[in-house]
């Protein structure tokens, strides 16, 4: 039999998806079940007068409307399980439904109960709320300022929280040759998956249970919270998650829309369903980024970089989302320093409040934000000491040789050889003939650019006693279940979540090499707390690295049990018998064989099992990874700038990712493909932006510039690989490697074609028209 | 004439006659959800951009979301239910092979838009496959993998063209 | 989403639309292809108390041969009008237009009275209309108008069309021999509706413009012709100098929108000199 591992299996998910059998939380429908729709606050910022749902009541087949009073003593906050440790973080108290303050635009303030979603919606626009609207800030530097509105009365100066990273830098700066310094502004962004957030709860009178189906990327934290705020203990809460229809972190976070559908199922004793618009996903849903930046780099003037230092205002909306304090410090403050051996960093970050959606994880959650401000940085560098800022990174990058490297805020990066993966891309791009190409191009009036991120990320979250000291209120664990049958086939039950990412087939990938089977005897599990017993979820690029080997080591116990059973039947010892490819052997007498299928059935038959061996045939196992995992790569951006409209068009884009062995080389592919398009979308195309009362101004497709097909080339992908020394699979993770590089790639590559202007950097997204106007105040072109 | 609360409709969704008293604002989305009980067709904005909820109508790719059930009275509606006959439909197979979808919610609509590309144009090339997506908001491929599909169910259209004739001369 | 309630009625000649409009005016509304007004309704931007849908009118489908032009039905659809080979032959400039209109499923549903009769200002069709000298044929209580496309619109989303009117059919002129044209279009990269949108027709002989029309969508308060850039061009020899000459009056001639930073008025002279430059190239 061939490998397994490594190879492009087709997906056994999409046996269900390509046929319109997914089961996606809004197809669900109960007998009995009413239909919640929410009332929402149009003002960013103002004081509940009153709330009047007379009229709304009286709408034929209404069954209740509730506000933020009849909540208020029965449903618990909105809980936050991040804190940064020694930031001072201060809670902000989020009631399901507000009651007295309103802060964010979205902000709900009652639900309405009806027998179709129709009349829900109808009687929705019934209830009559008076405000008492209040001045608004949205932009986290303002925020700060004296006499800015407070998001929360007794939160001064909307600081969440101050944390800080590393040592003193200062005095590197004050010796260096070379200073760069520069402001960033990391715009914020909306995840936008294509299935907006629904949840459907239904009470059971009879045992006193809940099972709420959600749209979630992690059903046992959701539980968890949830427990919490319902007063429903764990044993008694059932949170279902089959299939979600991608999430990019937007779906981590507990959201008032689920607590309060489960209240009322319990309340009024009836399924209750609530889907949200794709409106409110734009308002409510929790969004990305939104950092101001100040960072410096001081560096020799022969192109060593010496030190990194890093103060950011992190914009974090107006209450703090489930995850929000972790993604601006943890993932983002302690790898500011990248791929590059930059000996001295520090990174300083003010988790700021607004008047404007919470954020929380957006695909790379923090390290798209760390990678672009260091692979900018060493770009406004190289263009400051005169050197190429490919020879620059050549000579900072971290040597194959340092690893374990350990960075300046004393990560540990696992493994690496950044030069070979540079290396790797260098042979898909004549980079001495693009410029002398460019130069050609600039005396004829056209501008092409080239632009590098050579970057590293950390993922794989992660060790739980890394968890508990940077304040995750949860283990970063991963469980597994190995399950065999009597006829031996497998079932695999995974506490990670996948929603699109494939792992129902790279499991079943895992466990057919490890115990020999066939693929299609192998069925995972995943997404029902009912089923498995505790885990973590799928966000952080974890599910393969830490789900994957769960699974693995649980393969290992099933191995161990079931050769002691074929030791047993072909009456040697343990030791004796060797086990390759679903076949145990004699050694040394490959005639002597026992099949995995043959020791499954003993093991459940249980006529004549070694002394004192129990029945039946699983193992479980939870793996508790020792370090993240590091990814790195080099990507490389060509884009030409039409001097006359602003246009971009990507004319190339190389990706070299080295994510450690690839189990499932198409699926990895389409991680990287995905993550490429959002993040060149941050760079070109997306962006949320708000108006001073705290309206948001990208609130709908017609506004927010999705990426379309039509506006990407082929992408030229390849790998190199360097498998990850503490993981048992020498995997890393990949589902946020394209976000993360690519942002800075791009804009690299069109600052690298619109210098001949004296044009440096400009804000994200670079639309055309910011394009054509900073042309313009450089004089245009001549 | 009268106005009244409901009308009657009568659809035929994958070859089967549905005939239902609906209001009249039932969006065609949620008549094929609701009333047909047919969940593979998504809805994925109100604005009528991401075309997850395309069907075809009366062979005429669509935006459900953006029709009313009254409006398709009488029609034929092809859902992502109905693709598959005896075996896969050539695009259900090609976004298979090639990867053409992850989280698989925007997949029925990109399905049901790559089968109406193919049907008038039988040979499209990459940059018209790429602009026949316009219309499809799809977050997790990036779709270049969709393209590729296009391209494959493309090619297993041809053959299965191609055995179709050998096997009607060999008759 | 879910549209308010509403009654709805299905109408099948068109003086019936017109007594259902003359019936409650205000409150009444016609569904054509509805993929302007349902998702207004959807967000509950639009309230509507009746929809009228024209579907079935018989008068109202189809495109005929009228008076040395093209009578095109006002329910006609985008894909229609893409690639009906009458347009094409005698108006390949409004087949280009309807064919680059939204997405492929848009220009499916979508109609041509649709489109003209909400007004967008981000439309595609009224450039090539307007660049077209399209007439509009306009039925009332009892009457029938006509009126040139150029009166048509007077403000975002407003017509001379009165509550009691209804579109029934536009004409539109067949190309003269000789004549070119082209639509090019930059299309929003979320809604895909034009940030501009440039329909230029040009009757070229013995390598002067006889007669030109170019009409910019898109780009202002209400799509206009770019008559300073037809009246340097017009006579003129149809040169590089003169393109460009053309394409800088082209922001001059109507109302621009957004244009603090002159970005607008650039992107009507690389348009308008980009259109043109395509028609000289024999790519119109």
């Amino acid at each position: 039999m061939a490998d397994v591992i490594g190879s492009a299996l087709k997906r056994h998910e999409d046996i269900r998806l390509i046929r319109g059998k997914g089961q996606y939380t809004d197809d669900m429908k109960i007998p009995g079940m009413v239909y919640a729709s929410m009332v929402r606050s149009p003002y960013a910022h103002a004081r509940i007068v009153a709330v009047d749902t007379a009229e709304a009541r009286r709408v034929p087949g209404v069954q209740a409307v509730f506000t933020g009073r009849d909540l208020k003593d029965e449903v618990g906050m909105v809980p936050t399980a991040w804190i940064p440790p020694d930031s001072d973080m201060k809670m902000t108290p989020h009631p399901a439904l507000a009651y007295d303050f309103v802060r964010y635009a979205g902000d709900a303030v009652a639900v309405v109960i009806a027998d179709t979603p129709y009349i829900a919606q109808d009687a929705a626009d019934l209830v009559r709320v008076e405000y008492d609207a209040m001045p608004a800030v949205t932009n986290p530097r303002d925020a700060a300022k004296e006499g800015a509105p407070l998001v929360h009365e007794d939160i001064a100066g909307n600081v969440a929280f101050h944390w800080k990273a590393g040592v003193s830098v200062d005095e590197v700066f004050n010796k260096a040759e070379v200073v760069v310094r520069h402001e960033f502004r990391q715009q914020r962004l909306v995840p936008s998956a294509m299935e907006p957030r629904a949840a459907v709860a239904q009470w059971n009178a009879a045992t006193d249970e809940l099972t709420v189906w959600v749209t979630t990327q992690n059903p046992h934290i959701h539980r968890l919270l949830m427990s919490g705020m319902l007063g429903i203990p764990e044993h008694k809460l059932r949170v279902v998650a089959i299939d979600v229809g991608g999430a990019f972190g937007s779906k981590i976070a507990c959201y008032p829309d689920e607590v309060v559908v489960s209240w009322a199922a319990r309340k009024l004793n009836r399924p209750v369903k609530w889907t949200e618009t794709r409106s409110e996903n734009f308002t409510v849903t929790t969004h990305g980024r939104d950092h101001v930046e100040e960072v410096e780099v001081a560096g020799t003037k022969d192109g060593h970089i010496q030190a990194i230092r890093v103060k950011a205002y992190a914009n974090l909306g107006a209450y703090l989302s489930t995850a929000a304090p972790g993604v601006p410090t943890i993932l983002f403050g302690l790898i500011v320093n990248g791929a590059y051996a930059i000996p001295h960093a520090s990174a300083e970050v003010f988790g700021m409040l607004t008047h404007t959606t919470p954020v929380d994880a957006y695909r790379g959650a923090g390290r798209p934000e760390a990678t672009f401000l260091v692979e900018r940085m060493v770009d406004l560098y190289s263009e400051a000491v005169g050197m190429d800022p490919l020879a620059v990174r050549k000579i900072n990058l971290i040597p194959a040789d340092a690893f374990p490297y350990t960075n300046p805020f004393t990560l540990q990066y696992d493994s690496g050889n950044y030069q070979g993966a540079l290396a790797k891309a260098l042979e898909m791009v004549d980079y001495q003939q693009f410029r002398k190409e460019q130069d050609n191009l600039r005396k004829q009036g056209k501008y092409v650019g080239i632009g590098f991120s050579t970057y590293v990320e950390m993922c794989g979250l992660g060790p739980s006693e890394v968890a508990g000291a940077v304040g995750f209120q949860g283990g970063l664990w991963e469980s597994a279940t190995v399950r065999v049958h009597p006829t031996g086939k497998v079932t695999v039950f995974t506490g990670a979540s996948p929603h699109g990412q494939g792992e129902e087939t790279t499991f079943a990938q895992i466990v057919a090499q490890e115990l020999g089977l066939p693929p299609e005897d192998i069925e995972v599990v995943h997404g029902d707390t009912a089923k498995i017993a505790m885990g973590w979820g799928t966000y952080g690029s974890r599910t393969t690295v830490v789900g994957g080997a769960a699974i693995h080591m649980a393969d290992q116990k099933v191995i161990e049990k079931a050769r002691k059973i074929a030791a047993h039947k072909l009456e040697v010892g343990e030791d004796d018998v060797a086990f390759e490819q679903g076949l145990f052997s004699v050694k040394g007498l490959p005639a002597r064989t026992v099949t995995f299928q043959e020791a499954a059935l003993d093991a459940y038959l249980a006529w004549s099992l070694p002394k004192g061996m129990e029945p039946a045939l699983e193992g479980t196992a939870f793996y508790n990874p020792e370090n993240f995992t590091y990814p790195f790569g080099t990507h490389i951006a060509m884009v030409s700038v039409d001097p006359e409209t602003g246009d971009i068009e990507l004319m190339r884009y190389v990706a070299v990712d080295d994510v450690g062995i690839v189990i499932n080389p198409m699926l990895v592919e389409g991680q990287i493909h995905g993550g490429l398009v959002q993040g060149i979308g941050q760079a070109l195309y997306e962006g949320a932006e708000y108006d001073d009362q705290g309206q948001l101004l990208t609130g709908s497709f017609l506004d927010y510039a999705m990426p379309k097909a039509r506006f990407f080339p082929k992408f030229e992908t390849a790998h190199t690989v360097t498998p990850s020394p503490h993981n048992p699979l020498g995997v890393k993770g990949v589902g946020e490697t394209g976000a993360i590089a690519s942002t800075p790639a791009i804009v690299n590559a069109v600052m690298d074609a619109l210098a001949p202007f004296g044009i440096h950097d400009l804000p994200m997204p670079l639309t055309p028209r910011k394009v054509w106007q900073a042309i313009a105040a450089k004089g245009g072109t001549h | 004439m009268e106005d009244s609360r409901v009308v009657p409709v009568t659809l035929t969704v994958n070859g089967k006659a549905i005939a239902r008293e609906v209001e009249p604002r039932t969006l065609l989305v949620h008549f094929l959800r609701d009333d047909a009980g047919l969940t593979g067709t998504h809805v994925g904005c109100d604005t009528s951009q991401c075309g997850v909820c395309t069907v075809l109508l009366n062979g005429e790719a669509v935006k459900s979301c953006t029709v009313l059930a009254v409006q398709a009275d009488g029609a034929d509606v092809l859902t992502i239910e109905g693709m598959e006959e005896e075996i896969l439909h050539p695009v259900q197979q090609g976004f298979w092979e090639k990867h053409g979808l992850q989280c698989g919610f925007c997949t029925p609509g990109a399905m049901l838009t790559a089968s109406y590309l193919l049907s008038t144009h039988p040979h499209p090339s990459e940059q018209e496959i790429r602009e026949s997506l316009d219309g499809l908001l799809c977050r997790c491929t990036g779709y270049e993998t969709i393209v590729r599909s296009v391209q494959r169910a493309q090619e297993i259209m041809d053959e299965r063209r191609e055995s179709a004739d050998r096997e009607t001369r060999a008759i | 989403m879910y549209t308010a309630p509403f009654d709805y009625r299905r109408a099948h000649d068109t003086q019936e639309v017109v007594t259902w409009l003359q019936e409650d005016p205000d409150n009444t509304k016609i569904i054509a292809g509805g993929h302007s007004l349902l998702p207004l309704m959807k967000l509950r931007l639009a309230s509507v108390a009746r929809l009228v849908d024209i579907s079935q009118v018989a008068e109202l489908q189809g495109i005929r041969e009228d008076m040395g032009g093209l009578r095109i039905g006002a329910f006609t659809r985008h894909a229609q009008l893409a690639k009906d080979p009458a347009v094409r032959e005698a108006a390949p400039l409004l087949a280009s237009a309807a064919a680059v209109i939204g997405d492929m499923q848009v220009r499916n549903r979508g109609t041509i009275g649709g489109s003209l009769c909400h007004a967008d200002p981000a439309a595609d069709l009224p450039a090539a209309l307007l660049a077209l000298n399209a007439e509009l044929v306009i039925a009332g209580p009892g009457t029938e108008r006509r009126e040139s496309l150029d009166a048509f619109f007077l403000a975002p989303f407003i017509t001379t069309l009165a509550a009691d009117e209804v579109l029934t059919a536009i004409v539109v002129p067949r190309m003269v021999p000789g004549a070119k044209s082209t639509y090019l279009k930059r299309p929003h990269p979320a809604s895909g509706y034009p940030v501009i949108g440039v329909a230029a027709w040009v009757s070229v002989s013995g390598g002067r413009v006889e007669d030109c029309r170019i009409a910019l969508t898109g780009i202002g308060p209400v799509p206009f012709r770019a008559a300073r850039s037809e009246q340097v061009l017009t006579g003129r020899a149809f040169s590089r100098e003169a393109i460009a000459e053309a394409a800088r009056e082209a922001a001059g001639s109507g109302t621009l929108e957004d244009d603090e930073d002159g970005y607008k008025s650039q992107l009507c002279q690389v348009y308008v000199s980009r259109a043109l430059g395509d028609i000289a190239q024999g790519a119109g």
